[in-house]
């Protein structure tokens, strides 16, 4: 069995969950801090790729990265790089799907956030930064932790927008997905199978994982000192 | 060593006009819920900006309008104790006071030096939730005394406690406040908890602070009826000054003040505890009818209708031992007498 999709699905969706992490916490921490009008706006625009069908997604991403069109040609004379139909473009698709998750749980998470401890933290003589990463970030843990659960899990079960902006090369694009429903187009019901089943068992493991997670944090909770 | 603000700020419908100046004592900032007084303290604290004005610690200038002076928090030295003490849930006791000590090479001994001195070494290791309330304020209180501020500034510092946990919390901060060489704020609506431990009171009525007061001024001749009633001060009245005496039209009574009455006097005020019984048709006295008896825990709180009062006129209230209040011969009838010492003249 030929295991590069799972190889190609897991490094897109780690990459992009990187990405996704910094962007969707970066967009949650200043868009917090806007006035009403533009926060709503902005709102909107972020979360819609959440509702919007992933085939919408992949179309706007080929009109915008195209080989023929402004970025995708840009990207083609300055660095003589592709930017779609290789195993990399379908990371695009997966930040745009993934990134709503992450900015949604990370919002939340600021909001819901007393500020007065960053207030202290300043008033105590100590930066922005230092409240931000060694308060306001731990004490938002949980929610941190969802967002990226969240969209990991997202950009690895990704399919349609990137069987639009990626297609299904195998060997070289092919991810997990694609490779179910290429096989089930061809009536490789047995090689289908076997995906399904690679494809149930990492996302049981992640949930066990996550649920792990929960447990002994809930646990370190009660037994208290570390 | 001096504190002097003067500042302005719009928020909504609200103003707030705030000016004082304190030195190197602990000053109350005394008024109702909702009267600016923890707005006053994060504008102090650099958390809020004010519209306009000035503020000056020890010579170093923290806001200045005009100046286009605005400090950031991180360079006031203003320490700020919360409401709910604001202690970094994710860190221990020791992390919580070692966060506040910014130089790395006297981290350890400055946080050893207060977890000894406010008794925390025992809980160091543990993290805020773990604590009893009165941890949590040493914690708090160590935590901005390792950041070495020049002024401490307490909001509330006991709202969210029962009365038995707070009168010993209050005892203990006493003590600490005492060994502080810099000026303190705290902001207060409780005028016990101000008398206890404050030296000096500016008091706040609807965004406006109205000037500083000693204790004595404010407790036993208080000027205006916002710093009467926030001195605990029950009964009001319209006054007209006519001679060593004032008009009441409203109780339609005049009762004698034994001294020249100033001619801005607009207002008396008689606390509820020195409207006394008295023998019938003494000099001085006048007869009233009782509208309402009120048992309260100690006290019993008569509630009293001049005979010569409007209709509409406010009832005079009478507060007095029960044993008092039991020995009155008619219940429903009462001669009563004011001293004119315990009229409160007020502008």
């Amino acid at each position: 069995m030929d295991w590069y999709p799972l190889f190609n699905s897991l490094r897109i969706a780690a990459i992009s969950t990187v990405a996704v992490f910094f962007l969707g916490i970066a967009a949650a921490h200043y868009i917090a801090k806007l006035p009403r009008l533009a926060k709503g706006v902005l709102d909107v625009v972020l979360t819609l790729p959440l509702v919007l069908p992933p085939t919408v997604v992949g179309w706007l991403l080929l009109v915008l990265l195209g080989p023929k069109r402004p970025v995708g040609a840009w990207a083609q004379s300055t660095f003589g790089i592709k930017l779609v139909m290789t195993w990399w473009s379908a990371i695009f698709a997966t930040v745009v799907v993934a990134f709503p998750l992450m900015y949604r749980t990370a919002r939340g998470a600021f909001e819901s956030f007393d500020q007065n401890l960053a207030d202290a933290g300043r008033t105590l003589g100590r930066s922005n930064t230092w409240v931000f990463w060694r308060v306001q970030m731990p004490v938002c843990r949980q929610g941190i932790l969802a967002g990226t659960v969240l969209a990991f899990a997202r950009a690895l079960g990704e399919y349609g927008a990137t069987s639009m902006i990626a297609g299904y090369t195998p060997g070289r694009t092919a991810t997990i997905s694609t490779t179910v429903y290429q096989l089930w187009r061809t009536n490789d019901d047995a090689g289908a199978l076997r995906w399904v089943l690679v494809n149930v068992a990492i996302s049981a493991v992640f949930l066990l994982a996550v649920n792990l997670l929960e447990t002994r944090q809930r646990q370190a909770r009660k037994g208290g000192v570390r | 060593m001096a504190l002097s603000v003067d500042i302005k700020k719009q928020l909504g419908d609200f103003c707030l006009e705030t000016s004082f100046t304190v030195e190197n004592t602990v000053l109350a900032l005394l008024g109702a819920s909702g009267c600016g007084k923890s707005v006053t303290l994060r504008c102090i604290a650099g958390i809020l900006t004010p519209d306009e004005g000035k503020i000056v610690l020890d010579g170093t200038v923290l806001y200045d309008s005009a100046a286009r002076i605005d400090l950031p928090p991180q360079k006031r030295q203003v320490g700020y104790l919360f409401q709910q003490y604001a202690l970094f849930p994710n860190m221990t006791v020791r992390q919580n006071i070692a966060a506040a000590v910014r130089d790395r090479a006297r981290r350890q001994t400055v946080t050893a030096e207060k977890l000894r001195q406010f008794q925390l070494e025992a809980v160091a290791d543990q993290k805020p939730w773990q604590l009893s309330g009165g941890q949590q304020q040493r914690t708090a209180l160590a935590r901005i005394l390792a950041s070495k501020p020049k002024a401490i500034l307490l909001d509330e510092p006991f709202s969210a406690l029962d009365s038995y946990l707070k009168y010993q919390l209050e005892a203990e901060l006493a003590e600490t406040l005492e060994q502080f060489p810099g000026t303190v704020l705290w902001v207060s609506h409780d005028r016990g908890e101000v008398f206890r431990n404050c030296r000096q009171v500016c008091v706040m009525d609807q965004g406006r602070s109205q000037g500083l007061f000693t204790l004595r001024e404010l407790f036993h001749e208080p000027v205006t009826e916002a710093a009467a009633r926030l001195s605990g001060c029950k009964n009001y009245a319209d006054a007209v000054p006519a001679g060593s005496a004032v008009s009441l039209p409203e109780w339609g009574l005049t009762l004698d003040c034994g001294k020249p009455i100033p001619p801005d006097i607009r207002r008396i005020g008689v606390r509820a505890h020195h409207v006394a019984l008295s023998a019938p048709h003494a000099p001085g006295a006048f007869p009233c009818d009782v509208l309402r008896v009120v048992q309260d825990v100690f006290n019993t709180i008569v509630l009293l209708r001049p005979e010569t009062a409007a209709p509409d006129a406010p009832p005079l209230r009478m507060e007095l031992s029960r044993e008092a209040w039991y020995a009155a011969a008619d219940k429903r009838h009462v001669w009563i007498a004011i001293q004119p010492r315990d009229i409160l003249l007020l502008k």
